[in-house]
């Protein structure tokens, strides 16, 4: 099986200690998580992880049931990018002189659909959300021209072929879970994702 | 029960008590019927054995020696009786030396809670005395963990302890109480049960198409074979599981963690698997065409390697945990649930059946390792005693009722491959993480955990030495436990790698004893050292009639190896009888 990035989104309990929870799953089989955003859901109280990983479908399956057997982790999902909508958010600082005596920059900017955030007299501070190709290329662009500084964001995703996560939820707080929850069924069947 | 349905009663004619955090972690555990806690007192958790104070009546507490000790008699407490093991430790030391036991109890899923004394809450982080990341420290090795700052939490934290300690995959649990959190009062409203937690499923969904599709694999099976683990006892489903396999007529063979959920001498019972398991087993898991997991978890002790392992057979896996389906072994057919609800809708698809000519062929293999291997053992032609013949001589004088308790190495395995039992949770070792010293402290707890049973563990020289400390324990709390020290002047196991694979460099294995006898006199204990064959049964004898603990040293062969074995990295078929075919 081929290594290939996957994300994994996590639905789970807002609770400390839960990101070293998940954290140590990565780091006690040395996977690198390329990756971590947290944020809040649709749904009050919910929290969710995005992560991304390099890895075999295999491995990343295991590594999903183990997430999932955290007790405060209510559901965890991995997708490859193809069924995921996702974008990044980077930021570039670069010097105003750099900007207003170099026309080139400014072309580069605009082409690269870069945003203003801040500009002072020493340094403007641009932004881009897109993503890794995007971002990425405009760092190259800009190193010539004397980059300061550069930061991109973790990556937030969309699974395309979800259902709303507060109909599945409901299903949790049911003390006897009702005959149509099917577990683990989206361990064999990635497209119906939120079938649990 | 009964102590919750009063407390509610009281409630509704009463304002809610107004009392400390240390008062309700106690009265959390009355309400959850802990009897008795093992532990160790210390700055950090002051308020709590303060309280305790006033409990002494309703809450049996054994100062142990070590806080190492305390988890490990949570264990065997927990191992004996089926019900949590209960532990109080201090901050920083206190805390870290429960980590082994966490480990222990994490990896062979045994429901522990503990309760950690903290530094108060202003002072996490400041590096204050005593203080340590415990919640950190332990997250890897404990199913849930929580640190409490604030009282009030404490009547539900505690509540959720008990609950995921004991249901589903059952594992060690860690609270951390700040200190400020003990000593705070507040309107107590009562204990309620912990029932449901919505993020947590316990039990995954049994999904009766699989329970179809397994039954159809076994009736149309020629060559089924069952092997099977702890998830048996943890789920108190013995007689669940022998209807199943007494209907569908299925050789069956544990793991060492099964060991005990039947009787070893059941018509059905083909011994044990794993790297010194017994030759059939072993040999022809390889030969089955359908091999049914019931809560094992396939580990790297019983399947070898996992490319040559069963790779004829199709695989039915009945499991409560999902993550254990898939995660070694491919499987064909996954059952999900508690096998206390799968096996019986199981046993109802299955046809009745027996196996004359596949069950030969394990009588077959018992027949060869008979003759290769436990006729040496149980009857040597040398003076010199083997770990089996005094195993064997066990069986004899305690009738299989006994618990036998082991520690780890080659005395572990020569218990569990010689010893015999007739009934469930007989069998109490360190199976998944091999923990060298597990056996005295958790024999002092199977002891409270089962009173009424002959308890006797059995230890080696090295492990023995680990945890010794204990016996203070034994003595002050008079303890009725028999401890059988197998000594071999080595560290046996690792010896016999160091002979087999290493070319005899026994690099520091070489191990050197106090006198074990005057050691237990130290501590009141009764003792007696044997090295000849004649003194056996009545040494083992005067040991089991003993009113209260005796130690027996048991001097045995020091070069002595334990066969048959697959060596690491070989396959299961690959089974070795004797030092020769390796």
């Amino acid at each position: 099986m081929e290594k290939q990035e996957y994300t994994i989104t996590v639905y789970t309990e807002n609770q400390i200690g839960l990101l070293n929870r998940i954290a140590i799953i990565f780091s006690r089989r040395k996977i690198n998580v390329e990756s971590l955003n947290t944020s809040p859901t649709e749904v009050d109280s919910v929290h969710r992880f995005t992560i991304v990983i390099n890895e075999t479908e295999d491995v990343v399956k295991k590594l999903c049931r183990q997430i999932e057997k955290q007790v405060e982790v209510l559901k965890a999902y991995y997708n490859t990018d193809n069924e995921i909508v996702w974008q990044e958010l980077a930021l570039y600082k670069v010097s105003t002189d750099a900007i207003t005596e170099k026309v080139k920059v400014e072309r580069l900017l605009r082409e690269y659909g870069a945003r203003v955030v801040a500009i002072r007299k020493d340094f403007t501070v641009f932004e881009t959300t897109g993503q890794r190709e995007e971002t990425d290329g405009l760092v190259k662009v800009l190193e010539p021209y004397g980059l300061v500084e550069f930061v991109r964001s973790a990556r937030v995703a969309i699974i395309k072929g979800s259902s709303r996560f507060h109909e599945r939820l409901k299903e949790f707080e049911k003390k006897e879970p009702g005959e149509d929850v099917i577990e683990n069924e989206f361990l064999d069947k990635n497209e119906e994702v939120f079938t649990m | 029960m009964d102590t919750l349905e009063i407390k509610k009663e009281k409630n509704k004619n009463q304002a809610p008590a107004n009392i400390s955090g240390s008062q309700s972690v106690l009265e959390a555990f009355i309400a959850e019927g802990v009897k008795t806690v093992f532990g160790y007192p210390g700055g950090a958790i002051m308020p709590i054995y303060d309280a305790l104070y006033d409990y002494h009546d309703k809450l049996n507490h054994i100062l142990v020696r070590h806080e190492q000790g305390a988890i490990h008699a949570a264990q065997g407490f927990a191992r004996a009786s089926g019900d949590v093991g209960v532990v109080f430790a201090t901050s920083g030391p206190g805390a870290t030396n429960l980590v082994t036991g966490l480990a222990d109890a994490m990896i062979d899923s045994t429901p522990v809670v503990c309760i950690t004394g903290q530094v108060f809450a202003h002072l996490l982080g400041t590096d204050a005395f005593q203080e340590t990341d415990v919640i950190n420290i332990t997250t890897p090795v404990t199913k849930w963990n929580y640190q409490v700052t604030d009282a009030t939490e404490i009547p539900a934290v505690l509540a959720k302890a008990f609950y995921i300690a004991k249901s589903g995959r059952p594992g060690p649990v860690l609270i951390d109480i700040t200190k400020n959190a003990q000593l705070q009062k507040f309107d107590y409203e009562g204990y309620i049960k912990c029932d449901h937690i919505r993020s947590y499923r316990p039990a995954p969904i049994v999904r009766n198409e699989y329970i179809v599709e397994a039954a159809k694999l076994i009736n149309e099976a020629e060559r089924p074979f069952v092997i099977f683990g702890q998830g048996v006892i943890l789920g108190k489903a013995e007689k669940e599981f022998k209807a199943f396999i007494e209907k569908a007529g299925i050789p069956s063979a544990w793991t060492i963690m099964g060991m005990s959920a039947i009787p070893t001498d059941h018509p059905l019972a083909v011994g044990m698997l794993g790297m010194h398991g017994n030759y059939g087993p072993n040999l022809l898991t390889n030969e089955c065409d359908v091999l049914i997991a019931v809560g094992m978890r396939f580990d790297d002790r019983v399947t070898g390697r996992l490319d040559k392992y069963a790779k004829q057979a199709k695989v039915i896996h009945l499991d409560i945990d999902p993550a254990e389906i898939d995660k070694n072994v491919k499987t064909t057919v996954p059952v999900w649930g508690d096998c206390k609800e799968t096996l019986p809708l199981l046993t109802k698809l299955v046809e009745h059946k027996v196996y004359p000519q596949w069950l030969q062929k394990f009588a077959d293999c018992t027949a060869k390792e008979q003759e290769k291997v436990i006729k040496q053992e149980l009857n040597p032609s040398s003076e010199i005693l083997t770990m089996g013949e005094v195993i064997e001589l066990v069986n004899e004088l305690t009738k299989g009722d006994a618990i036998i308790v082991t520690d780890v190495g080659q005395h572990q395995m020569a218990a569990c491959r010689y010893a015999k039992y007739n009934q469930s949770k007989s069998n109490i070792t360190s199976g998944g993480l091999g923990t060298m010293g597990f056996a005295l402290p958790a024999a002092i707890g199977a002891k409270y955990g089962d009173p009424d049973r002959t308890v006797v563990a059995v230890i080696g020289d090295g492990g023995f030495q680990m945890t010794l400390q204990e016996l203070g324990t034994v003595m002050q709390f008079n303890v009725d436990i028999k401890l059988l020290i197998l000594n071999n002047q080595f560290l046996g196991m690792v010896r016999q790698w160091q002979e087999l694979f290493h070319e005899k460099r026994y690099s520091f294995t070489d191990i050197t004893s106090p006198d074990f006898i005057q050691l237990a006199k130290a501590y009141g204990i009764e003792g007696r050292s044997i090295i000849k064959r004649e003194e056996l049964n009545s040494a083992l004898k005067e040991m089991l009639d003993h009113k209260g603990s005796y130690l027996l040293e048991v001097m045995v062969g020091k070069e002595n190896n334990v066969f048959p074995m697959v060596p690491q990295g070989k396959g299961v078929a690959e089974v070795v009888l004797c030092k020769e075919d390796i």
